[in-house]
């Protein structure tokens, strides 16, 4: 009993994480089909430039915020200079963003260096909360936290204001949206920030028990795209109910079958194409 | 006129790679040899990127089942290049075409997402299913074939002209297939599915044929890489890999066989030429991909074409499905 | 025009390229040293480390051995094998070194040995520590100046089930053949002492997130022996002790899971952890103080095994040049002197080669402790001049199987 409680409490907890990282990469890849190889850089990059705050100030949430934003900063600057111009060449930006993954690879190793770190965790979020004989990590709930907070602004957001119509507008239809006299690209160029800042965030948090190293921006990726294949591109519920099922998959499989870890991943994500080749709550 | 002046073009440099070991050391005649393998495997995805126009992130996909089939017979069963070859062969087309039927349910950026999950599947096997495939030690002590030859092809010069012979049947293979009937129609199937459709063609037939013949070719790559290197691992497959030879098909440019070929000659060349000088390649690399995306979409040979007065090429738009 | 522009610009530096590494350097002056390391990508760090142990060396005694100028010739191997083979063919018929040294990884060892023998060039392994490739697939011209995976394991069983009093142990390792060869050195002599291995984990390389082994993991053992390396050693402590297990179930484990390359990013989690290794940086010898001294000086960090075997491994060569007047052309007698090479004060201790290419040398047992707010590995225990079988005969050793996943067998799992 002890062992399912807890793995499932570590799989919604990976989960949460997943939602973080991938959330921004489904509204990317709804609005614009873009397939965002530059998404693993954004989250490793955020880390370190968390990491640097951190070791600056001292302060975690204003880590977070510092580099989020300047992430988003720099995925602006991607979408001006560069995918704008390809705007509509589907395989063009895709690569272009593949070379860019590299260059922010290579940056991130002279800036850095080669050493891996953990991001320092303020004190209140270390430890257990003890229940018997099982140990939650606060850390791990903090996380869920985060996810359910930042799920439920974007939510709030997307919903409620209008700003939000805009944004689903544009998903849905970008000829009407333009049409109705909606500014597109503006909007397109505000999601883009808005993937790249959320994934920042998921690099500073998952910075503080996974840490940050070179090659962290390629591994994650593949989840990231896990999570939005499965999810259902372009849907938020989708990433959101996407995450929690890889999550759970990736530990119960892992507990079962550990022979197949990275099968069990990946093969339920293929089976769910064949039948819905738009992911779960994908939008065609 | 036109026809006489590219097939000179051809010509020539067909006689450079023959006599090039001639006036090159060992080592950079290796960098050839590699060069020469990965152009396979960029021809192969050119059919179904350039020609047929489908963007695939999981080609390297059928390089590994190519490799480890090689692996994985010569180590435990010391079988010969003949059966290696065979199942390698074989062994991509079977899982080309299950992956077929999968993948072709979608197009545009979808089927690049579905294509790169089922790269990732064959990845996770290659990487997890350690009895068969020893995981992440991969597989060390590939003996190169014994053909029977009074040369050697443990040495650089004759494996040179091994692989130099398989990248040319790739090429003629591919070649004549481009410019059948059939490789027309992949042409009109790119350039819009719906009117083939209504003149009668059957699509998806054709699509599905493109991809698994890719696939066949791409595991035929796979073959001679474990060869040449002796040694397979999950490296070997890995999306970073799918990735880079879609570069190397768009840098040569698509649609035209011969770019995507030299197209992986100037990668494999700049990736060691560079990290020579400057541990910084790796952003030099990066910087060259997107130049090249931005200013020359129709890649190197497809911006040289003009030069020829060959045929234009448009740059072919992959389109999401309505 | 800019199209065309830049194709030609990419097609002239392609040619360039070409013709560039065409060009064959055939000096004999200086003896080149031709280093093989992973400078970018995951393990770009131990890379560093192995360069600068042997750079601080080759400074020591003036970029000169036995009268000739010291050449170093670094290739990044990216960590990938592939790479390696072909950095391993520039760096011999290109550049023509004399002497190769490197690698990182085991399964980039066994791809490099055979053209090692191919080419009949010497190359030395500071680091890599695959057991085979001095034991039941030894290469000719591989000179071990390092250590084999299962080395440190063998006394360390035994001495965990005598002294620390652990009498049933669960394993978690990471899933490649470092990692079963360190545990199946460790199982081997635990068992053989009296205890019982009752549960064997394996994640995968690269795993990230290790609450679902940790989850497995039996509460009804003594002890854990955990295997980590690298970015994984970084976050294990920290979950273990997350999970609540480090109060529970004492944490032992592998040389790589607390070493000084991880202990300057870890925190308090990782104090009281105990782990066996050919060095420790807190040993405190004359020789050991003025290296970890001066490395720090120069490098603004503590020196990690990475860092002292390839600063060793330059003495060796020095050692071996000198004894064959400077002749290091000569292959077959530079390759008979690197064997017959005996170093008795090395940072990490004496250590010379048994007959099959291995160091014999100190295992120290260290313990992980805080000192003026630093983490360091203190020296707890040091058994001296042990060989990689250990106290077993070769023949005896040599008739079992190279220890993997499945060897030896867990009986009481």
């Amino acid at each position: 009993m002890e062992f399912w409680i807890v793995q499932t409490f570590n799989g919604i907890s990976y989960g949460a994480l997943l939602f973080l990282l991938a959330g921004g990469l489904s509204l990317i890849f709804g609005m614009m089909r873009i397939v965002n190889m530059t998404h693993g850089s954004h989250y490793l990059l955020g880390g370190y430039i968390g990491l640097t705050v951190i070791w600056q100030t001292g302060h975690f949430l204003f880590a977070i915020l510092v580099g989020a934003l300047i992430i988003a900063i720099v995925g602006i600057g991607e979408w001006s200079t560069v995918l704008k111009r390809l705007g509509g060449q589907e395989l063009g930006q895709v690569l272009t963003t593949m070379g860019l993954a590299l260059i922010f690879q290579d940056l991130g190793l002279v800036i850095w260096g080669g050493d891996p770190y953990t991001i320092p965790t303020p004190a209140v979020l270390s430890g257990s909360y003890q229940l018997g004989t099982l140990f939650f990590p606060v850390y791990r709930i903090f996380i869920v936290a985060v996810a359910i907070g930042v799920a439920g602004i974007l939510w709030f957001v997307l919903e409620k204001t209008r700003a939000g119509a805009m944004i689903r507008a544009t998903v849905d239809d970008a000829e009407m949206a333009r049409g109705v006299g909606i500014n597109v690209p503006l909007i397109s160029m505000g999601v883009f920030a808005l993937g790249a800042f959320l994934a920042a965030v998921a690099g500073v948090v998952a910075g503080g028990f996974v840490g940050v190293y070179p090659g962290a921006d390629f591994e994650i990726l593949p989840y990231a795209f896990v999570v939005v294949i499965v999810g259902g591109m372009g849907s938020l519920k989708g990433a959101m109910v996407g995450s929690f099922m890889v999550g759970l998959l990736d530990d119960f499989g892992k507990a079962f079958f550990p022979e197949l870890s990275y099968f069990t991943l990946f093969a339920p994500m293929a089976a769910i194409l064949a039948v819905r080749p738009t992911g779960l709550f994908g939008r065609t | 006129m036109l026809r006489r002046r590219r097939q000179l073009g051809l010509g020539i440099i067909l006689l450079l790679l023959v006599i090039s070991p001639l006036f090159l050391s060992a080592y950079p005649l290796t960098l050839l040899t590699q060069a020469l393998i990965y152009a396979i495997l960029a021809m192969s995805l050119d059919l179904l990127l350039g020609y047929t126009g489908l963007a695939s992130l999981g080609h390297a996909a059928y390089l590994g089942v190519g490799a480890y089939s090689v692996g994985v017979l010569t180590t435990h069963y010391g079988a010969n290049f003949w059966v290696t070859l065979a199942v390698g062969v074989l062994l991509a087309m079977v899982v080309a075409a299950v992956f077929g039927l999968v993948a072709l349910r979608a197009t545009g950026v979808y089927f690049l997402m579905i294509t790169l999950a089922l790269g990732m599947v064959v990845w996770g096997l290659a990487h997890r299913w350690v009895s068969m495939t020893q995981g992440d030690n991969g597989i060390p002590g590939i003996p190169r074939p014994d053909l029977g030859l009074p040369w050697s092809l443990a040495r650089a010069m004759p494996f040179y002209y091994f692989a130099l012979a398989g990248f040319l049947l790739a090429f003629w293979i591919l070649r004549v297939i481009v410019r059948s009937p059939f490789g027309q129609s992949l042409v009109g199937i790119r350039e819009s599915e719906s009117r083939m459709r209504t003149l009668g063609y059957h699509v998806w037939l054709h699509k599905y044929l493109g991809f698994v013949i890719a696939g066949v070719v791409g595991g035929f790559s796979g073959v001679l890489w474990a060869y040449y290197n002796g040694f397979v691992s999950p490296g070997d497959l890995e999306l970073a890999t799918s990735g880079e030879v879609v570069l190397m098909v768009a840098l040569g440019g698509r649609g035209t066989l011969v770019g995507p070929a030299v197209g992986a000659g100037v990668i494999v060349l700049l990736k060691n030429f560079v990290s020579v000088y400057t541990e910084r390649w790796l952003l030099i690399l990066g910087v060259v991909y997107v130049l090249t995306i931005i200013y020359a979409p129709e890649g190197i040979v497809g911006a040289i074409r003009p030069l020829t007065k060959g045929i234009k090429l448009t740059s072919p738009r992959v389109k999401a499905s309505p | 025009m800019g199209k065309e522009l830049l194709a030609i610009v990419v097609g002239v530096l392609t040619l360039v390229a070409a013709v560039g590494v065409n060009i064959a350097s055939a000096q004999k002056g200086p003896i080149k040293i031709g280093v093989l390391a992973p400078m970018t990508g995951g393990a770009a760090a131990v890379g560093k480390d192995m360069v600068n142990g042997l750079a601080m060396y080759l400074d020591e005694i003036g970029q000169q051995m036995a009268g000739r100028k010291v050449e170093v010739i670094v290739e990044d191997t990216q960590g990938k094998p592939d790479v390696a083979l072909t950095k391993l063919r520039k760096l011999v018929e290109s550049d023509n070194v004399q002497v190769l040294v490197g690698e990182t990884f085991a399964h980039i060892g066994y791809a490099l040995a055979p053209r090692v023998d191919e080419y009949k060039i010497p190359m030395l392994y500071p680091v890599i520590a695959a057991d085979d490739l001095t034991q039941r697939k030894p290469a000719k011209w591989v000179v071990r100046t390092g250590w084999t995976s299962s080395q440190p394991s063998h006394p360390f069983g035994e001495w965990v089930y005598t002294t620390l009093g652990y009498k049933r142990i669960v394993s978690i390792a990471i899933d490649y053949a470092f990692g079963w060869e360190v545990v199946g050195g460790f199982q081997q002599s635990f068992e053989e002492a009296g205890g019982q291995i009752i549960q064997k984990l394996w994640p995968p390389l690269g795993t990230t997130d290790f609450a679902p082994y940790l989850a497995q993991i039996r509460r009804d053992a003594d002890a854990v022996f955990a295997l980590m390396v690298a970015a994984s050693s970084l976050r294990f402590p920290k979950q273990y002790q997350d999970a609540g297990l480090k109060t529970r179930l004492p944490l032992i484990g592998g040389g790589t899971t607390f070493d000084e390359f991880v202990l300057p990013a870890l925190g308090d989690e990782a104090i009281g952890g105990i782990s066996p290794l050919i060095y420790s940086a807190a040993l405190d010898t004359p020789v050991n103080v003025h290296f970890v001294k001066t490395y720090r000086a120069k490098f603004g960090k503590v020196p990690s095994y990475f860092s002292e075997t390839c600063y060793t491994t330059g003495r060796w060569i020095n050692e071996a040049a000198q004894a064959v007047g400077g002749n290091v052309e000569d292959r077959e007698s530079f390759l008979a002197a690197l064997r017959k090479v005996e170093i008795p004060d090395a940072p990490r201790g004496p250590i010379k080669l048994d007959s099959y290419g291995n160091p014999i040398q100190n295992i120290y047992v260290r313990k992980v402790e805080k000192k003026d707010g630093e983490l360091w590995n203190t020296v707890i225990q040091t058994f001296p001049a042990v060989s990689q079988f250990w106290k077993y005969s070769p023949e005896e050793f040599l008739k079992q199987p190279v220890y993997s996943r499945d060897f030896p067998p867990c009986k009481h799992c």
